[in-house]
């Protein structure tokens, strides 16, 4: 277990090392690249007391080693400095989006393992037939499609033609006003659960079905690639001939034998699609009108708010840093081999 | 008909000429390209596609004059999409070779000398691995300012640690070849080993890479345009033609369809051509299918 402890601290170290990077970056972005923060903070009819006063409360007086320092010790209590527009500190608006940015990149994921493992098995199966093909192009097609276009096409298709799924948002008026749902974590599928209160659970549903497929299309593709070619190694190995040879039976093979070892990449190409997703929601967000993250983003780059998107990256690179790293672990856990290198 | 084949790349071309699926995406990005260069002279109206407005025939749907309709300001769709190529295939080139040109020979220095060179390039490579690359992009176009050269550029900086990766890779394979170490004995120094030998046998892989990173960099520079971080009106610019057509959605569909389109072609034919190469270069899936030797 030894070398299992050591690799653990190797990857936990790295994961420091890359946040305290991101930092030091987003402090240079945010202190040293803006011609002026000040005037960008009181807005451009302040006077010059209003000026000055600014400058003493947001500490740019002060030499640049000591504004580093502070923005350091902020971020270790959780301040991420205060949004230019609202003049609220972000963090406290961060909180306020994340869950719903959580809910559907969570959703989006749970369907893409689930797909992308029965596609991912089925191609191996049926390697160079036709539906191998079929599969691989829609595969790579669920990663060339630009998420933000795919969005605008199923709205069309499913609200502008068909008629039966909600254009946008993330419950209709009616719910909101007979049927509103007492917030208890955010995310709002849990939350109506947890109230009793049904008629919401299936409103929240048909607004997330959207957004959640269109997230997940990336995803998907990028698990059925890697379970496939998984697969088919796996496949190939002494082990499946041998049970083979001894007749057992092809599904218990397949789905129990070959599958659980073609697992692990699923696991990798998992953490990967996460950590695309959280940025993958942003336009997917803004394209139905998600009360999220990259709603919160998108409105913060176009009103030149640039505490608020440093602080969104800063939160992003945390849980993508975080996921990975728990991923990481759970395979050296799973794989010994990979504690070795 | 026999013929000898003189060496891997001929096998490489002909394997190619035998895939349909090869062939077929390597047409749409000619296709593109050739859209590109010469896009003043296919564009039925190349005026509107720079940018003209022609306020008397705004949101015709699509026809014989106009075969993907005209835009809020009566421009001509089809023209507009022809001009964006030429922005959408620049960026993709412009991102790449700058991720090629930075990450390649730091890999190659990395694998080929070993030691504590290669130990501090690697943890320098894991730390920008490990952070979501188009949320630093955001972050840095918005304090830079938006644009499409602001764009690209943090494109190009994200980009490069995965070619570091490849290349390093490639190097630590090579390096122990007899013809490398039969230089090393002749005293050719160990820069003019990297970038004499080692490099021009470790191009393939990285090409591959590249062929599938022209689709990741247009898809992401259009989703920077898309949030209003990369070019800006009046460019003809597809992430840029969606997010304004967006609200024309429900009414005049053609608006954001078709530079959404376009988008997903050239993107899917790097994909597929990509993943096609690959597959033929990897000698664990090559296929030989019925090639005569």
């Amino acid at each position: 277990m030894a070398s299992f402890k050591s690799y653990l601290v190797r990857r936990i170290v790295l994961a420091l090392l890359v946040l305290y990077f991101v930092i030091t970056i987003t402090f240079i972005l945010s202190h040293v690249v803006p011609s002026d923060p000040a005037e960008l903070y009181v807005g451009p009819k302040a006077t010059k007391e209003q000026r000055e006063k600014a400058i003493i409360e947001l500490g740019l007086d002060k030499p640049l080693y000591v504004q580093y320092i502070n923005y350091i010790f902020g971020l270790l209590k959780g301040d991420l400095g205060t949004s230019l527009r609202a003049h609220t500190p972000v963090l406290h608006d961060i909180l306020v989006y994340l869950p719903a940015t959580l809910e559907i990149v969570v959703i989006a994921n749970i369907i893409a393992l689930f797909i992308g493992i029965l596609f991912g098995t089925f191609s191996a199966l049926k390697k160079d037939h036709l539906e191998d093909h079929l599969i691989r192009f829609i595969s790579v097609g669920g990663v060339s499609i630009p998420s933000f276009w795919f969005a605008l096409l199923t709205q069309l298709i499913f609200f502008g033609i068909l008629g039966i799924l909600p254009l946008d948002g993330r419950l209709s008026t009616e719910t909101q006003l007979f049927n509103p749902i007492k917030t208890i974590t955010g995310f709002y599928t849990v939350d109506s659960l947890l109230n009793g209160n049904f008629p919401a659970f299936l409103d929240c549903l048909r607004h997330l079905i959207l957004p959640a497929t269109v997230l997940a299309t990336y995803p998907i593709g990028l698990v059925t690639r890697m379970v496939r070619s998984m697969m088919v190694e796996v496949l190939n190995e002494n082990y499946i001939r041998f049970a083979k040879a001894n007749g057992f039976r092809e599904n218990l093979i397949y789905y129990k034998y070959a599958l659980r070892n073609a697992l692990t990449p699923a696991l990798m190409a998992l953490g990967l699609s996460f950590a695309y997703s959280i940025t993958g929601a942003f336009l997917v967000e803004v394209i139905f009108s998600w009360p999220g993250l990259g709603t919160y983003t998108v409105n913060a780059i176009l009103e030149n708010d640039y505490p608020s998107i440093l602080g969104v990256t800063i939160v992003g690179t945390i849980f993508y840093v975080a996921i990975n790293l728990l991923l990481d672990i759970l395979q050296a856990y799973i794989d010994p081999r990979v504690r070795l290198q | 008909m026999k013929k000898i084949i003189s060496g891997e790349n001929e096998i490489t071309l002909r394997l190619l000429a035998k895939d349909k699926l090869a062939l077929f995406s390597l047409a749409i990005i000619v296709l593109f390209i050739l859209m590109a260069i010469f896009a003043p002279y296919i564009a039925p109206y190349p005026e509107e596609g720079e940018g003209k407005p022609v306020p008397e025939q705004r949101f015709i749907p699509p026809s014989i004059e106009h075969p993907f309709g005209t835009d809020y300001l009566g421009r001509d769709i089809l023209s507009r999409i022809i001009f964006g190529a030429r922005i959408s295939l620049s960026v993709g080139i412009f991102v790449v070779i700058c991720a090629i040109f930075i990450g390649t020979p730091l890999g190659l220095i990395a694998g080929y000398y070993g030691g504590k060179v290669d130990e501090i390039l690697m943890r320098a490579t894991d730390v920008f691995l490990s952070f979501p690359s188009l949320l630093f992009a955001i972050a840095l176009v918005a304090s830079l300012g938006p644009g499409l050269f602001n764009a690209m550029l943090s494109l190009a900086i994200t980009w490069w640690p995965w070619y570091t990766r490849l290349a390093r890779a490639q190097a630590v394979s090579i390096k122990e070849q007899p013809f490398i170490l039969a230089s090393k004995a002749m005293g050719v120094s160990g820069i003019r080993i990297v970038f004499k030998h080692i490099l021009p046998n470790s191009l393939t892989p990285i090409i591959v890479q590249g062929t599938m990173d022209m689709s990741s960099a247009i898809l992401a520079e259009a989703g920077l345009s898309f949030i209003g971080l990369g070019a800006q009106a009046p460019s003809p610019e597809w992430g840029l033609m969606v997010s304004t057509g967006r609200i024309y959605l429900l009414n005049y569909w053609w608006f954001p369809v078709f530079p959404g389109l376009a988008i997903f072609l050239i993107a899917l034919a790097f994909n597929l051509f990509g993943d096609c190469l690959r597959d033929i270069l990897d000698p664990k899936t090559r296929k030989f299918r019925g090639i005569t030797f």
